[in-house]
């Protein structure tokens, strides 16, 4: 009778610890993007009716999907990356001027674009994972490096010229079945940019990680509990330098798919990226203590600042100064939750 | 008796801890600063000339690269007070006292200007403005305070808030308008008054130092920082309660920030809501690590982190006279600050201590030696 009592209230309590940590986090991220998106359609028109301008949020927001699985699955393992916006900005001048000024082609920019991703996350991975020192410093100082390299390669803003990489620029991807019909009745395909095509490769890639391999599960082990996931035998250290490893390379891939969308190289690239990055991920439901989060979570978050974003330029406000505001209360708000839902956890512990 | 004993304390461990105390603190900054000086001796000597010229208006002001220094450098050290004391408390760095710094000279212009961008004369007293700057800026340093100490959100995460919306809330305060003051007078707090040759900003510098000074000697600010630093659950116990010692530090910041605003408008008699003090938090995280300040909180050292403070203006002059693109010259520091940080992390540290008590204990044992021969 009383192993019967334990074992159903055990049970109980396991459904509300789920619900409360991961899940219920998902759970409004896609109720708000739903909610926001259907907001969008009733007050601003029949525009957002269209799977195109549904395509567009994507082909506009392709590279900072990428960015924010990365930075998700770095805040998942308890760290933060803030360099990845600028490394986004020293891949386009580097590929740029790699592409127009020394004759290269598209295959070896995308190698340039992965290398810088992969040594920014080797030095910056290192430093955290190895010798311990906190993550926000030494991103700090990749930031400002990136920053400072990007000026340094070339300080002026210019349009890539090479043939090759126009053609990819401008390749449409059809998707089946979805379009709509123009005035005159023709049906118009909707399309997506090569880029998208990448950043859902990208999110499948992450979120089978994070849920079925064993290092996936050492993320959250990690940013859970340092001292007991060193106990179960797991290599913190190198986890912690996988996570920012693997952030580094999502900056690098991002950062192309950044300068495919744009054609051109500029210092001013990408400014902001990184806090547009760090916002998706924690309206996405990834709790910057670490160890909860979800990178399906992370895409909506994406989806759902974009939206924000078109809803607010669609307004006729200044969009430069209003959108920042409105991300910085929206961030407000679903920090406020989370700080809330931990602290009611912790009480709940005790 | 109490008292006398609480004011000893710290001087006595100082003088305990001397040798000790100027090797782990203030060594780094004075040695940084040594490199720099002896660089620029060697790479220019006229970077030291200090000479008497009379201004635009029509007095004597001194001039050169280290006056240059001492008085661009003075924001920057009224903001390391108040990032010694945040970082100290809350193991965090505030990132948003560059669009704080907007907002503040925003609010300036805006009681200054009233509604019109180009008023003949200032609507306002100066004062008055500076008050209301400084309560707005509390205001702000309030809200960071409140995010960090009461819903417990990592401090750089809940000020990347405000670094978001920071400038954007600057210019909406002013209608997205750039006001300029005529007046010369105001003009004053960030040039010269007629008749002083030394730039004001250093003497309000100066007043803040004196201030945090007398705070921190008259009163148990640094004890409590420290304590709910190293640890805020013992330090609850013990009867502080750490939520408002957080909170206080970054209202103390806010009113910081305050100043350094205040001065930067008065340098231009204008503002640029994009540019103004763009990168600065950078600057002054930078000034607290090279002051050898712990960024996880626990012990500060006030005097280096203004030292430090001063070394990185040097740093920025020596690199603007060498003419590098003011757009490169984060990279620069971004280096600076890898080397600085590796150096002062524990584990560095710890494996150089080894080695240096391996070397030391291999030295002994071969004397042992020698003596058992």
């Amino acid at each position: 009778m009383f192993t019967v009592n334990t074992d159903t209230r055990s049970k109980k309590l396991k459904n509300r610890v789920a619900l409360t940590d991961t899940n219920l986090l998902l759970f409004i991220t896609i109720a708000v993007f739903v909610v926001m998106y259907l907001c969008a359609i009733i007050f601003l028109g029949k525009g957002f009716t269209k799977p195109q301008a549904f395509f567009n949020i994507l082909n506009e927001n392709a590279s900072l999907i990428i960015l924010s699985c990365g930075m998700s699955l770095v805040m998942i393992c308890g760290g933060i990356d803030i360099s990845v916006g600028q490394v986004t900005a020293l891949v386009c001048m580097a590929c740029a001027v790699h592409l127009d000024f020394q004759g290269g082609n598209i295959y070896t920019s995308m190698l340039i674009a992965l290398g810088i991703g992969l040594a920014f996350g080797l030095v910056q991975g290192f430093l955290v994972a190895y010798l311990e020192i906190q993550p926000f410093i030494v991103t700090l100082a990749g930031l400002f490096f990136a920053k400072g390299m990007t000026t340094i390669i070339n300080a002026s803003q210019f349009n890539v010229e090479n043939e090759q990489f126009k053609a990819l620029k401008a390749t449409e991807v059809t998707v089946p079945l979805m379009g709509s019909y123009n005035k005159a009745g023709d049906f118009i395909p909707a399309y997506v940019e090569v880029g998208v095509l990448v950043a859902v490769f990208v999110v499948i890639a992450l979120f089978c990680t994070l849920r079925w391999t064993k290092l996936g599960r050492n993320f959250y082990a990690v940013g859970g509990n340092n001292q007991s996931a060193n106990m179960l035998g797991i290599n913190v250290k190198f986890t912690k330098f996988m996570a920012h490893l693997i952030c580094g390379l999502c900056a690098g891939i991002g950062g192309y798919v950044y300068f495919m969308h744009v054609g051109s190289g500029s210092p001013s690239h990408a400014s902001g990226a990184e806090m547009n990055a760090i916002a998706s991920s924690i309206i996405g439901g990834t709790m910057l203590t670490g160890g909860v989060g979800n990178i399906a979570g992370t895409f909506f978050g994406v989806l759902s600042l974009s939206t924000i974003k078109n809803i607010v330029a669609s307004l006729g406000l200044d969009e430069a100064w209003w959108t920042n505001i409105t991300v910085a209360a929206m961030l407000c708000i679903f920090l406020l939750v989370q700080s809330v839902i931990l602290a009611r956890k912790n009480s709940k512990k005790k | 008796m109490t008292e006398s004993q609480k004011q000893l304390q710290p001087k006595k461990s100082a003088k305990g801890f001397f040798g000790k105390l100027i090797q782990n603190q203030l060594f780094i900054p004075i040695a940084a600063l040594l490199i720099l000086v002896i660089f620029n001796l060697i790479a220019d000597p006229s970077f030291f000339k200090i000479s008497l010229d009379e201004s635009s208006e029509g007095f004597l002001v001194l001039s050169g690269y280290l006056i240059t220094i001492i008085d661009n450098a003075s924001e920057l050290a009224i903001l390391a007070i108040g990032m010694t004391l945040v970082t100290a408390a809350s193991g965090g760095q505030d990132i948003s006292v560059g669009s704080t710094i907007a907002i503040a000279g925003s609010v300036v212009l805006r009681v200054l200007c009233g509604t019109d961008s180009r008023p003949d004369q200032m609507k306002a007293p100066i004062i008055v403005a500076f008050i209301v700057c400084v309560l707005v800026s509390a205001l702000f340093g309030a809200f960071n305070g409140m995010l960090v100490a009461y819903f417990k959100i990592q401090p750089m995460v809940a000020t990347l808030i405000l670094f978001t919306a920071g400038r954007s809330i600057a210019a909406w305060i002013n209608n997205n308008e750039l006001p300029i003051i005529s007046d010369p007078s105001f003009g004053y707090y960030g040039n010269f008054i007629p008749g002083i040759p030394l730039p004001t900003p250093v003497f309000i510098a100066a007043v803040c130092m004196i201030v945090i000074a007398l705070v921190l000697k008259f009163t148990n600010l640094r004890l409590y920082a420290q304590s709910v630093g190293i640890n805020p659950s013992s330090s609850r116990l013990n009867g502080i309660n750490p939520q408002v010692i957080k909170f206080l530090t970054f209202v103390i910041l806010g009113i910081c920030v305050a100043v350094a605003g205040f001065i930067k408008v008065s340098r231009l008699s204008t503002i640029n809501y994009s540019v103004v003090a763009k990168d600065i938090e950078m600057d002054v995280i930078l000034a607290v690590a090279l002051g050898g300040n712990a960024l996880s909180g626990g012990k500060f050292n006030m005097t280096a982190s203004i030292l430090g403070a001063y070394v990185i203006q040097f740093l920025t002059t020596t690199l603007f006279k060498f003419k590098v693109n003011s757009a490169a010259i984060s990279a620069y520091k971004a280096v600076v600050v890898i080397i600085l940080v590796v150096l002062s992390a524990p584990i560095v540290r710890n494996k150089l201590i080894e080695l240096k008590n391996k070397i030391s204990r291999s030295k002994a044992n071969t004397q042992v030696g020698k003596e058992g021969v």
